[in-house]
């Protein structure tokens, strides 16, 4: 028995694929940036603080990496507002779960960063009487910067990949509109194929235009 | 409320033993498929190359979830049929596959060329060039990540609840369906998937400190 594919009720659809995607791009920029936020002041912390906040980060930082994030986004959604009085609609507990979950990666990713700038340059801007404020923000940060941009990227284009789990708590983006596509017009292998297309080609554009950025600032050895 | 917890705890271990179950097979089957795949993209003919390399660009490149549904749904549209849990254990194993792909291309990658031609020129075949020279210098290269990536295996199960498969996350959810306590559950569950990963990202950390003796 053949499968016939149609792709006509795929493209009646297509706003909600299209729309979707949109809105997985949109959730994974806004992630990182307030990722970027957290990895960025926890890091720093990190690297000048005592024990007992170093072990606090750590925790934070561990516990994020070793749970489900699908586990995280039913306890932020579902659990949470149980025993805070807060009310917030699936997006918005969804930003916030993807942007706890891509800072703990970011600390990481600072924290090796902040450790991998060479000593020399730190001294020269001793040398050149810079306070630890100065080189913290004209030395140490910039550097860092160009170190951690790949891992950076990486990081982006896993988040984007990680927002099809928005669909379990019905947020509408790509992986939810495949699945309302799936159940209303049934075109199973049809919906499938085209939104895997979107997710590798949109995946690989910014990848390639990510990779042009890197090589701009790639840092000078 | 303890008390309802305590009564689900029999329930819970035994999605807890699916999640394992999942978890185990994955890695087994993933590790058998991506090592010779991996070989197949290191040392294959260039068809072999390219074919596994566009395997592992496309599965790298789409979210989990989507190819877990693809799997699930797809399939009997073309006229295969799996029940719901290996179909999920099929997705997961194409996931992990890719991943284990590229392990073995770093480990082996790392290995100077100069190594190869001395192993070829005291007339070694290719399998034992493998199985003698190559093969057990990365397997020190290769053994961390992959011990590191099965906490991936572990986490990404967590996926095949949505299939109606009774892993530990399912189980949580369906005891909160019937005891409305969201919040210790899943802080419950948070908990053991923790246990299970950290250990094993732990296990990851101390083989790579055993290992670092070795001069590049």
């Amino acid at each position: 028995m053949g499968y016939t594919l149609n792709f006509n009720l795929i493209w009646r659809h297509f706003d909600k694929l299209w729309g979707g995607l949109l809105l997985s791009l949109e959730l994974a920029v806004i992630s990182i940036a307030i990722g970027i936020v957290i990895g960025l002041l926890l890091a720093v912390w990190y690297v000048s603080a005592g024990r007992v906040v170093r072990s606090i980060i750590a925790a934070y930082v561990e516990f994020i990496r070793n749970v489900p994030l699908i586990l995280l986004v039913y306890l932020v959604f579902y659990g949470l507002p149980t025993v805070v009085d807060i009310a917030y609609s699936a997006q918005t507990s969804f930003i916030a779960t993807l942007s706890l979950y891509s800072g703990a990666y970011l600390v990481e990713v600072f924290r090796s960063g902040l450790e991998a700038v060479p000593r020399g340059q730190i001294d020269a801007g001793k040398a050149i009487g810079l306070t630890p404020w100065q080189r913290l923000l004209h030395v140490r940060l910039p550097t860092m910067l160009r170190i951690t941009l790949p891992a950076l990227s990486n990081t982006f284009l896993s988040l984007f990949k990680d927002t099809s789990v928005a669909s379990v708590i019905s947020v509408p983006e790509l992986t939810y509109g495949a699945q309302w596509i799936n159940f209303n017009t049934f075109r199973i292998v049809e919906v499938y194929l085209v939104v895997t297309a979107m997710y590798l080609f949109t995946g690989y554009a910014l990848l390639y235009a990510l990779r042009l950025v890197e090589r701009r600032f790639r840092a000078a050895h | 409320m303890l008390g309802q917890i305590a009564y689900a705890l029999p329930f819970l271990a035994q999605g807890f033993a699916v999640t394992l179950w999942v978890s185990l097979l994955v890695v087994v089957l993933s590790l058998v498929a991506g090592v010779m795949m991996g070989v197949g993209l290191v040392y294959g003919p260039a068809p072999l190359r390219w074919a596994v390399r566009i395997f592992s660009d496309t599965i790298r490149g789409i979210p989990i979830l989507v190819l877990i549904f693809f799997v699930y749904y797809g399939l009997p549209a073309v006229g295969i049929h799996l029940e719901s849990f290996w179909a999920a254990v099929l997705a997961l194993t194409l996931f992990k596959t890719a991943q284990v792909i590229e392990y073995l291309r770093g480990a082996v990658g790392s290995i100077p060329k100069g190594q190869s031609e001395a192993a070829m020129a005291i007339g070694l075949t290719f399998r034992q060039r493998l199985a003698y020279v190559i093969f057990p210098q990365a397997f020190r290269r290769f053994l961390p990540p992959w011990i590191n990536g099965v906490t991936d295996a572990v986490k990404g199960s967590a996926l095949v609840s949505l299939l109606g498969i009774t892993d530990l996350m399912h189980a949580i959810n369906q005891v909160i369906g019937r005891t409305y306590e969201a919040m210790p559950l899943y802080i419950l569950g948070a908990v053991i998937y923790f246990a299970v990963n950290y250990a094993l990202s732990l296990a990851s950390r101390r083989l790579e400190r055993r290992f670092s003796f070795i001069r590049e």
